[in-house]
């Protein structure tokens, strides 16, 4: 990699800008490529505010990231997509932000139907404002076939997003997926920052992982400030992402049961799941953990005695949650229903960098926590849950076996809080370093959550960047209902339950 | 015929009450079981009452692609519910209207109600609901030579082809025996199938995929979908009145008899609740073996009553 011009760093390790040197478009691509050959993860590509094309690659066996960067000078280059499948969705990203043209896209496609950020080029040449999932859509043409479309408006509670399927009679032949209805502005939001809303902003990523998504932002923020959190608060932040993937778990395995029409595990784990959002409440006063962190530590300690009171109604959650949950495994239809649908292959789930637990349930052992550990999970590791089928059987077994570790992080780390005394409160933080990059990782209950931080000469956010895991899985979902049953998509994308508003931004 | 023709019009007009005004109690039955199971308290056993009184005042939106086919739905289905609940006998031996192959009208008032509502899904234009009254046709293919090879068992057994006979009067020999069994165990499945219950179809899903009846109705609001859920909760009263009909003991008097039926109905009701609170839904795929089952059962009754 150190050939391409890539500079390795560590998760949340701030470098100065000069020391990433600007390697050649080519030297720059085939690094990429080659990097993503040899095993490494494309985990970000994106362009910063000088127009410089800048890519994280992820080397999950060494435990470190790669940095690199190079400069577009023209409004188009050669896509590397047809060599390397992950670059696809982040090369149209790159287009529809800044109108940069990548040729030989084989799926050039628009990804969240916004304007051009630079103004009077724009990829496609549309000159009025795009409206979302107006686009060509991948058709199959035949006697038999038909075009199924869903959403933006779905029959239940759920976030929007249109679902475009070609079908054989029941049997799914392709599935297209078009985001972009939540599309808010958070990355452009950032920029200038930080001021008093980032950290609002970086938490309203996607709600449901409020946690996983503050974190990122603080380590930034700590990286670039250059200040270290005491091990008790990121003992703390550890409980407060480990409430928020128990919360997120027990919601999902009964949501699962719902939908194949189970009803004792789906009406417990509604209950079960508030159980363990109003521990996180009793803490910080937010169900989701809002404005638990704050950059440099916590806006909310958890004082011994808290920690103590909070163990046995924790105890008494997770009794609750296995009985609701062993149910489920018990029951013969469920299985069948679980077993039989949504298989995505191990080879797939590589090739198009899948993450997180999706990509645990494929048999890829991918885990930021233990990868790139942050926080306590160096001194404190959570073992990595996996599970080989890759099917809606494995998505749900591993969020079951997930739940089992993240119980027993919790239990260690309160009992251990409850003996030390509270931190004192964190000052304020020193101004960030400026001309730097800070790219820090966190394991949200999806997968892996990346803010990229880049400042400027006053030390202020030139660029900020936020790679949700739902932006590397999102594909996954077409995938795994490629000749299922279209009776089959709910559990099979309630398996993976991305996040619309974490891809949409 | 009673002997006393005071009695038997007041039964004609208690079965008429009965089949006008009880139907919506077996949902909001099956319901509360469900969530007893589930630990809820869940929604009052009046609750479709509640609801059909709120869509009557409600407006209906009418969408533009749609003709007058699609009122023909819920129309169909409840006008044919309603002739079709006279037919079978409920707490009395005979129903109201009774003559020699009944049993083909009854059968097929419930396949026209059907063929309205496929139509009326149609008429939309919706993709959803042409999926919806694919996978409706489809089962109900199935379902339905369970229904009449388990009249012909009976046919068999009673000479009859009134169902007020062939289920009132199913003869000595017959009742708990063998045939009858299976015959009912292959019109249980059918009666899951029909009235879209866990495990053929989910009566509470929102999922537009995978809904089978449901997706049929998504767009009828209002006043027409009161009758759809009208229609929907006679179906339950007048099938199930078909499968307590020939374990019924019809010897005591005609208030016992009476009791007896509604009791037949309530344990039915907690039957189907307790079954759809232990199990998942199948797969579609699998649904078409679950009802040839039935047909197996049912074929194997008819083949017993020939031996």
């Amino acid at each position: 990699m150190k050939e391409s011009g890539f500079v390795p760093i560590l998760n949340g390790q701030a470098i100065p800008l000069s020391e990433i040197p600007v390697s050649s478009l080519d030297d720059f691509q085939n690094g990429i490529v080659q990097g993503v050959h040899d095993g490494l993860r494309l985990a970000c590509l994106c362009v910063d505010a000088e127009q410089r094309m800048l890519s994280v690659l992820a080397d999950d066996a060494a435990k470190q990231l790669w940095v690199g960067r190079s400069r577009l000078a023209q409004a188009s280059y050669s896509s590397i997509t047809p060599h390397c499948v992950q670059a696809s969705l982040f090369e149209r990203e790159i287009a529809e932000q800044f109108g940069f043209v990548p040729e030989g896209h084989p799926w050039f496609k628009p990804v969240r139907f916004h304007a051009s950020w630079t103004e009077g080029r724009d990829a496609w040449g549309r000159t009025s404002t795009p409206a979302p999932a107006v686009m060509d859509f991948f058709t199959v043409s035949g006697e038999e076939v038909h075009e199924v479309a869903v959403g933006p408006v779905h029959a239940g509670v759920i976030e929007p997003g249109h679902f475009r399927f070609q079908c054989h009679g029941e049997t799914v032949l392709h599935l297209e997926i078009a985001l972009g209805f939540q599309h808010r502005g958070i990355e452009r939001a950032m920029v200038g920052g930080p001021h008093p809303l980032s950290l609002k902003h970086a938490e309203t990523v996607s709600g449901d992982a409020t946690i996983a998504h503050a974190w990122a932002y603080c380590r930034n923020m700590e990286g670039l400030a250059g200040v270290t959190v005491p091990p008790r608060s990121e003992w703390i932040r550890g409980v407060a992402l480990e409430l928020e993937r128990m919360a997120n778990h027990v919601g999902d395995l009964g949501a699962l049961a719902g939908d194949v029409g189970f009803l004792p595990t789906a009406s417990f784990c509604g209950r079960i799941r508030g159980e363990w959002l109003n521990l996180s409440a009793e803490v910080c006063g937010s169900r989701l953990g809002r404005d638990w962190l704050k950059p440099g530590g916590l806006r909310y300690e958890l004082e011994p005695d808290l920690a103590e009171r909070l163990l046995p109604r924790m105890a008494k959650a997770w009794q609750d949650t296995r009985d609701a949950i062993e149910l489920l495994w018990g029951a013969a239809s469920v299985m069948n229903r679980f077993e039989a649908a949504g298989h995505v292959d191990e080879g797939q789930a590589r090739e198009i960098g899948m993450v997180g637990l999706a990509a645990r349930a494929c048999g890829i052992g991918l885990d930021v926590r233990k990868d790139h550990p942050f926080g306590p999970y160096a001194d404190h590791p959570v073992p990595v849950s996996l599970a080989e089928s890759g099917n809606v059987h494995s998505r749900a077994w591993v969020r079951w076996l997930e739940l089992a570790e993240s119980y027993r992080f919790l239990t260690e780390a309160l009992q251990g809080l409850a003996l030390a005394p509270a931190d004192p409160a964190p000052a304020a933080l020193p101004p960030l370093a400026p001309d730097s990059l800070c790219v820090a990782l966190t394991e949200g209950w999806r997968g892996e959550v990346l803010h990229l931080a880049l400042t400027d000469s006053k030390g202020r956010f030139s660029r900020y960047k936020i790679v949700d895991p739902s932006f590397h899985n999102w594909f996954g979902v077409a995938l795994a209902m490629r000749g299922e049953q279209i009776s089959d998509f709910p559990i099979c994308n309630k398996s993976f339950n991305l996040s619309y508003c974490g891809h949409d931004l | 015929m009673s002997e006393f023709p005071f009695v038997h019009s007041l039964q004609v007009l208690l079965h008429i009450l009965t089949a006008l005004l009880l139907s919506p109690l077996i949902p909001g039955l099956i319901n509360k079981v469900k969530a007893l199971m589930a630990g809820r308290v869940g929604p009052p056993v009046f609750q479709l009452y509640y609801d059909l009184a709120k869509l009557s005042q409600k407006q209906a939106v009418f969408s533009r692609t749609t003709t007058w086919i699609f009122l023909a739905g819920p129309v169909g289905t409840v006008a044919a519910g309603l002739v079709a609940a006279m037919l079978v006998p409920f707490g009395q031996d005979h129903a109201p209207m009774h003559f020699q192959g009944d049993v083909i009208l009854f059968a097929y008032l419930f396949g026209l109600a059907r063929f309205l509502t496929v139509l009326s899904a149609l008429d939309t234009g919706s993709s959803f609901e042409g999926m919806g009254a694919a996978r409706e046709v489809t089962f109900a293919a199935l379902a339905e030579p369970a229904l009449f090879l388990g009249f012909a068992a009976l046919a068999k057994s009673t000479g009859s082809l009134s169902l007020s006979t062939m289920l009132a009067h199913t003869g000595p020999l017959f009742r708990f025996s063998g045939p009858l069994v299976l015959v009912l165990a292959g019109w249980a499945i059918v009666y899951m199938a029909e009235n879209s219950r866990i495990p053929v179809d989910d009566p509470n899903t929102h999922l537009e995929l995978t809904m089978i009846h449901e997706v049929m109705v998504l767009d009828h609001s209002g006043r027409p979908f009161a009758l759809v859920l009208y229609g929907a909760s006679l179906k339950l009263l007048v099938l199930g009145a078909l499968l307590v009909g020939p374990i019924l003991p019809r010897n005591a008097g005609p208030l016992l008899n009476w009791l007896e039926f509604y009791l037949a109905l309530v344990f039915l009701a907690v039957v189907v609740g307790f079954a759809e609170s232990v199990m998942a839904r199948f797969r579609m795929t699998k649904v078409p073996q679950f009802l040839v089952a039935g047909v197996l059962a049912t074929a194997f009754a008819f083949l017993l009553m020939l031996v």
